[in-house]
């Protein structure tokens, strides 16, 4: 998982400073680990060196100080194109799918064609594993390993279906919170 | 699909069961030798289109096109010795016919063609084998398992050489395994055999076996899952 783009997800919306962000991403993310003080700052720092985000002041809000950071316009295009991108289709990808239709809820732009890009480009791959498995000769062992990435295959189309289906009220969350 | 003329094509195909409307302007194309899978919700129109592209039903409008002929024109007589000779079909439930053993079910088609009894035996023996049900000939469909009943299916559906096989679910009502094994005979075979095949299915694993797939939304076909925005 990416946490440049999904910091740079979660700036899309406007300036923020790195607590905020590591409160937004677990709120956000909350079957995923919770991210640590340390890598927001140091994911921040990297951004900001790559050109990809800019410090935006400072806001102490009544209590300390503390850095705002901002998405530039080559952070918002790298985010687009990462958003845009087919995550290989390998077994257990779901959560980097799920995050970048987030991140794409967050960056205003419409999910419902990486969706189908995505879940074209898994029909493409369940398709090569079947001819795999199905191939004159094919031993058990070769067979059990493409069921085992067919059927995982399977459960993200699964949720890739349910996900389609229900963007309209996903981006209301999103767009609420 | 390539740009070689389909061997079935259909148009604007809508049809109406009471008051719904199952088919509203659904348009397909399969090509000889082509394993086409038609995925979509359930309730989307999907046994309604192979009822109608198999000759079963007539649509209320639109056409099909099978080797240059339209079907939803031929007279009742010219379609039911097409859907005889050129056309297989599987259902979920196989449907055999529960008083005649394997052998006789397969048989069957070749006897109503005019096959001589030994020949259509032997032949249907053939068969039974290519889908690994041989030694199985003497069982009546409800001494069979599930997997078995449908390869029998299968086998029947493919005796006469047809150059399309309609296929409703074929594994709807199969565990996985049993699935799988029907679903390789049916692939291996129509690919021997140059046999198209329309699958009509709405489990990915299924529709993965085929060499591409169309979605059918609302009684509409469409490319790619383009279906994904109302899918449930």
């Amino acid at each position: 998982m990416s946490t440049r783009h999904i910091l740079l997800g979660l700036l899309a919306g406007g300036p923020s400073h790195g607590y905020d962000l590591k409160r937004r991403h677990d709120e956000r993310f909350p079957q995923a680990r919770p991210l640590a003080y340390g890598q927001v700052y140091t994911t921040l720092q990297r951004l900001v060196r790559d050109g990809l985000a800019e410090v935006d002041g400072t806001d102490s809000d009544g209590g300390p100080e503390r850095t705002l950071y901002r998405s530039t316009d080559d952070g918002e295009r790298e985010l687009a194109q990462w958003t845009g991108e087919i995550t290989p289709p390998a077994p257990f990808v779901t959560n980097e799918i799920f995050a970048k239709v987030v991140c794409a809820i967050l960056a205003s732009t419409d999910p419902a064609d990486y969706l189908r890009a995505q879940r074209a480009a898994h029909m493409d791959r369940m398709r090569e594993l079947t001819t795999v498995k199905t191939a004159q000769g094919a031993d058990l062992a070769t067979v059990l390993s493409a069921d085992y990435a067919l059927s995982h295959l399977d459960a993200d189309l699964r949720w890739m279906t349910t996900t389609a289906a229900r963007l309209t009220t996903l981006t209301a969350e999103v767009d609420a919170a | 699909m390539s740009n070689q003329v389909p061997l079935l094509a259909a148009r604007g195909l809508a049809k109406r069961h009471g008051r719904t409307k199952a088919l509203r302007g659904a348009s397909i194309e399969l090509g000889a030798g082509e394993i086409l899978a038609v995925t979509g919700a359930s309730g989307s129109g999907k046994s309604t289109l192979l009822h109608c592209l198999a000759g079963i039903v007539r649509p209320d409008e639109g056409s099909v096109v099978y080797a240059e002929q339209r079907l939803d024109q031929l007279p009742e007589k010219r379609l039911s010795e097409l859907r005889r000779t050129e056309f297989g079909v599987v259902f979920q439930f196989g449907q055999l016919i529960p008083e005649l053993t394997a052998l006789d079910n397969v048989a069957l088609p070749l006897l109503l063609a005019g096959v001589r009894r030994g020949k259509a035996h032997e032949r249907a023996g053939e068969w039974l084998e290519r889908f690994g049900v041989r030694g199985q000939e003497a069982l009546r469909p409800g001494e069979m398992s599930g997997g078995q009943a449908q390869r029998v299916s299968m086998a029947r559906a493919l005796v006469t050489g047809p150059k399309v096989v309609f296929a409703d679910e074929p594994t709807g009502a199969l565990d996985s395994l049993a699935g799988e094994q029907v679903m390789t005979a049916l692939v291996h075979t129509a690919r021997e055999s140059g046999t198209a095949v329309l699958l009509i299915t709405h489990d990915a694993q299924v529709a993965a076996y085929a060499d591409r797939e169309v979605w059918l939304r609302d009684g509409v076909v469409s490319e790619d899952a383009t279906a994904l925005e109302v899918a449930q």
